[in-house]
């Protein structure tokens, strides 16, 4: 589909901007880039020079949506972030890095480029129902990260064990699992992800099942606001968790004495009001003591791991916010700092190396974190 | 042999005469029965338009008449009139409204002038079953009713009063004066608000024209235009007002250790359950708090106040009392609720002792305020820099889509008001400065002069960095991202209409507009009035506004009242309906529906009748009487089959 760049100001409704300045204010990476929201907006709705859309910030946005959100005049800033990545991904404009996770998502159904038959070696002690060949009521919907990444595997086994133990009547798509295509959205490729939307809408439809859970708040995200016709019920397994923890379904007895706090996952906190339960969870594990972060909710600072971030590099410099984020919680005391998504887990733990902090604090999603306790 | 009809098609200029053939409606209608004489003028509104018509009249002795022109929201009172002056019955008129229903919504001529000639062809038939109906007059109640006790129904009590007029003034808080005794210091001038305010408060309870009912709210309106009758709730006070001095040892006394946040210091100190406001107060009396004192809420209190009073004032046993009251107009001044900062959690309001909202910081500048007019951190220490950020809750598709009017200016005297006491820094976050007043824009430039720094950004979020406030924003006219470090943030909310406004219109039947405010029955030549005839508004109650203007459109609304009630007598419209005693068969459905309580039903003749007076004409009863008992004027059956069958035909 051709792109003309002239439509931006009307599709992301670019006219009623009042150049306040909210968006670059509020912006998690407006010291780390060029990136100003807010000349971006100005620029695009005087473009006459195309060079305006080569401009590296362009990829800096990490789709945290704080912009957006915040908005007062109601631009649809992100969106307008990711209309120019799609007009220069269909002239093949993206930086390599992205080119290549776009290619293997297309290819094996994951940007890692991971071979598709791989996707369930992380399960394959566990004994768990594969949809298609059997049937259930809930569908697990695991995610390329915690399929593939060691570090993240660890997440999905742990949420296995506490659904066996709950007695949750669960299946994984297995090798048939596709990558949902938020990311992929979000690095520019619509077309891309209107076969992923496509592909999994029918695959989910067919498999008949009641509930959907998901690791990842960017797959929350997608079935719940991206895929109009998938109709099933979409939890993030924190929702779920909150449900086993007050239904007594679940009994956590073990844990010592530990300061935790918690960093809220941008797609899961700010962009879809899911706060209360990861801190409901947190505050009724064994010997926990939650403190708040300075930022958080929504006012939390993004970890720069979204947006297709995760397969960027070059486009920010300074301190990283993950960085801000580890030191902010080690000074606070607190001994781990806890999240429930895969790609804070994974820039935050990075952080932790990178800081020098690893023998103060560690990094765990609350999956494990419930896990462990049980 | 059919009533003579005079028909007349009026070509309003090119509105109607453009897309219908008013010609050929002329012919059309000379065709129809009835119809002696056809007419079309350029504008039949117009002097000699109406004459044309009014010498038909006598030369044809007509008895009916069909206007062919706009909605008869426009012109039906008009063309009316001129029957009245004609010496036929007003209500032998009909209008065929061909202009909003037919030639502003229709492109090709012939077909809108066809639609046009059915229009017509169906209020021709209708004007011939038409009947004279008599206007009734009916006396009006001389008092007036006035809701709210803020700076806006002081203004309309005291003016009304100072004509002599019998006020009934409602306020729902423990004392009068509302958001304006809140107030240190108002712009541009920068006069002290309790100075200019509080003669106005005492005179109010002076004045024997003015009968104050605080705690109270009215919970019922019957009636209508010049005879409303309200139902007033009087909220007990558990203190005998005619022997409590307001001398507040109660309030010493009241045991109470944690106390009560108090509304009027903005939650920002804590009251006793007995407790007199502030020390201007009017009037000046305590009252109890039914919530926090131990003894109502709990039953458990050694009731020290009730030791500590020497004029044996308090007295637990007062209960709720509904009184009610005969007035002739309403003037409506209920105000507004500030915006909740909660509401944008980014902010960070309620997580940090030290983000103020501009209501309590003005609380801060009071002398008789909780730090007697320092401003001060929570903490009690001088603050080294303050940043006042613009449009919270206004201006905001998240919030408030509107402009709250009144902030940027509340703003900038804070600032300057902070600057003159603490010398600290001084930042204003603002999108654009609404300084659109008298001697406002002056006073944003001397503000600016005494340098306090102006950055064009709106403030996207607070956080707390090494003990200090951080304000976040863009400097958008340098194009730089910036984190600023304060003491204090003060949150320039909005104004919104009352979180119980739809409460209220429900109450007085009047409308809400889609910001919630109370609307106005038109937006630029009848922004006092209500759709419902009698009901006034004044003040924030129907907008934000600033002082002087809450103070004119009361004035306005008190002179628009006065001269409503000094009538003496009003006229009511006749199209009401009545029962037929012979055919109602006591099922009471319409007294079930009638939403003016106007139908009553005799026990001892076991039929339904109609309050003619209180009767607004809607038809309801008509609609759903099963025996066709209910019959409605002007709307007859008979009537309407005739119109619809020509219009179908």
């Amino acid at each position: 589909m051709k792109i003309d760049p002239k439509t931006f100001v009307k599709d992301y409704n670019l006219l009623v901007c009042i150049q306040c300045g909210t968006c670059t204010g509020g912006c998690p990476v407006k010291f780390r880039s060029p990136l100003n929201m807010r000349r971006l907006v100005r620029q695009t709705h005087f473009a006459s020079d195309p060079s305006l859309f080569k401009k590296p910030e362009w990829w800096a946005c990490t789709t945290c949506s704080t912009c957006s959100l915040r908005c007062p005049a109601g631009v649809k800033n992100v969106e307008l972030i990711l209309g120019v990545r799609n007009y220069l991904a269909n002239q093949g404009e993206v930086p390599s890095t992205i080119r290549e996770a776009l290619e293997n998502t297309l290819l094996h159904g994951n940007p890692w480029g991971r071979f598709r038959d791989r996707r369930i070696d992380w399960a394959k002690d566990l004994d768990i129902k594969i949809l298609g060949e059997e049937t259930a009521e809930i569908l697990f919907f695991v995610g390329c990260a915690p399929s593939y990444d060691p570090r993240v595997q660890n997440i999905s086994i742990s949420l296995v064990k506490i659904f066996s133990m709950a007695g949750l009547d669960f299946g994984i798509l297995g090798k048939k699992e596709s990558c949902c295509g938020n990311e992929i959205r979000r690095m520019g490729e619509q077309a891309l992800f209107r076969k992923l939307l496509r592909d999994n809408t029918n695959l989910i439809k067919k498999i008949g099942v009641k509930r959907i859970i998901t690791i990842s708040p960017h797959c929350y995200n997608a079935f719940k606001n991206e895929y109009p016709e998938l109709t099933i019920p979409v939890y993030h397994y924190t929702q779920v968790l909150v449900d086993l923890i007050e239904t007594g379904k679940i009994e956590m007895r073990n844990g010592s004495e530990t300061p935790v706090t918690y960093q809220d996952p941008c797609f899961l906190g700010k962009q879809n009001g899911v706060f209360e339960e990861p801190r409901k969870i947190l505050s009724s594990l064994p010997g926990v003591t939650f403190t708040e972060m300075e930022r958080s909710r929504e006012r939390s600072l993004c970890c720069e791991g979204g947006g297709g971030r995760m397969w960027t590099e070059g486009f920010t410099e300074g301190i990283r916010n993950a960085e801000i984020r580890v030191r902010e919680a080690n000074r606070l005391g607190a001994k781990v700092l806890a999240t429930s998504c895969p790609f804070c887990l994974l820039t935050l733990e990075d952080a932790v190396k990178t800081s020098g902090l690893s023998d103060q604090i560690v990094v765990k999603d609350i999956a494990e974190l419930v896990a462990d306790s049980l | 042999m059919k009533k003579a009809i005079g028909v007349y098609v009026c070509h309003c200029g090119t509105n109607i005469a453009s897309t219908v053939d008013c010609e050929s409606l002329v012919l059309f209608s000379k065709t129809l029965p009835g119809v002696r004489i056809a007419r079309d003028y350029r504008y039949l509104c117009s002097d000699p338009g109406q004459d044309l018509i009014k010498k038909d009249i006598k030369e044809f002795s007509l008895e009916g008449i069909v206007i062919a022109a706009c909605s008869p929201r426009m012109h039906e009172i008009t063309f009316r009139n001129l029957l009245k002056t004609a010496g036929l019955n007003p209500y032998c008129l009909n209008i065929a409204n061909i202009r909003e229903q037919c030639s502003w919504v229709h492109l090709n001529k012939g077909e809108a002038t066809e639609k046009a000639k059915q229009l017509l062809r169906a209020a021709v038939a209708r004007v011939l079953r038409q009947k004279a109906l008599e206007t009734k007059k009916v006396e009006i109640k001389p008092s007036i009713l006035i809701v709210g006790a803020g700076i806006a129904g002081i203004q309309a009590a005291l003016t009304l009063a100072s004509e002599g007029a019998r006020v009934i003034l409602v306020e729902k808080a423990p004392y009068i004066g509302g958001h304006m005794a809140q107030l240190d210091k108002t712009f541009p001038t920068l006069d002290c608000a309790s100075c200019i305010f509080t003669p106005k408060t005492v005179e109010v309870a002076r004045d024997e024209h003015i009968e104050l009912h605080v705690l109270s709210e009215v919970v019922g309106v019957k009636g209508y235009v010049g005879n409303f009758k309200v139902s007033i709730k009087k909220n007990p006070t558990y203190v005998d007002v005619s022997r409590c001095t307001g001398c507040g040892d109660c309030m010493e006394a009241c045991v109470l250790k944690k106390g009560a946040l108090s509304e009027f210091e903005e939650g920002m100190v804590a009251r006793k359950a007995i407790y007199i406001a502030f020390p201007q107060a009017v009037p000046l009396k305590a009252v109890i708090d039914p919530k926090s004192c131990l003894f109502l809420s709990l039953g458990k209190c050694k009731k020290s106040c009730v030791e500590a009073c020497k004029a044996q004032a308090i007295d637990f046993e007062q209960k709720e009392e509904m009184i009610e009251r005969e007035v002739g107009a309403i003037i409506i001044a209920t105000g507004y609720d500030l915006f909740d900062p909660h509401l944008l959690p980014q902010y960070g309001y309620g997580v940090y002792d030290n983000v103020l909202t501009n209501l309590q910081f003005e609380r801060l500048l009071s002398p008789s305020g909780p730090t007697r007019g320092e401003i001060l951190l929570k903490d009690g220490s001088s603050p080294k820099a303050i940043a006042f950020l613009h449009c919270i809750g206004s201006r905001d598709e998240n919030a408030n889509p509107y402009c709250s009017r009144v902030c940027c200016m509340v703003s900038m005297k804070q600032a300057h008001l902070a600057k003159e006491k603490t010398g600290a820094e001084i930042y204003e976050f603002y999108i654009d400065i609404n300084a659109f007043g008298k001697g406002y824009q002056e006073f944003y430039k001397r503000v600016r002069e005494e340098g306090i720094f102006f950055i064009r950004g709106k403030g996207s979020e607070v956080f707390k960095r090494e003990g200090r406030l951080v304000v976040s924003a863009e400097d958008t006219l340098l194009g730089i991202p910036m984190e600023v470090s304060v003491d204090m943030v003060v949150l320039g909310a909005g104004l919104t209409a009352r979180h119980d406004a739809e409460k209220v219109a429900q109450v007085f039947g009047i409308n809400q507009s889609s910001d919630r405010f109370f609307m106005e029955a038109h937006p630029k030549l009848r922004p006092v009035a209500t759709p419902v005839e009698g009901i006034f508004l004044a003040g924030c109650c129907q907008g934000p506004k600033d002082i002087p203007d809450t103070v004119a459109q009361a004035s306005a609304a008190a002179a628009e009242a006065i001269s409503l009630v000094r009538k003496g007598e009003i006229e009511v419209e006749p199209i009401t309906s009545w029962i037929d005693p012979e055919l109602c068969s006591g099922c009471k459905l319409c007294v079930e529906i009638c939403p003016t309580s106007a139908i009553q039903f005799n026990e001892l003749k076991r039929i339904s009748s109609v309050n003619e007076v209180l009767c607004k004409g809607c038809g309801a009863c008509a609609a759903i009487c099963p025996s066709k008992a209910a019959r409605q004027n002007h709307f007859t059956q008979d009537q309407i089959l005739s119109e619809v069958e020509e219009l179908a035909g």
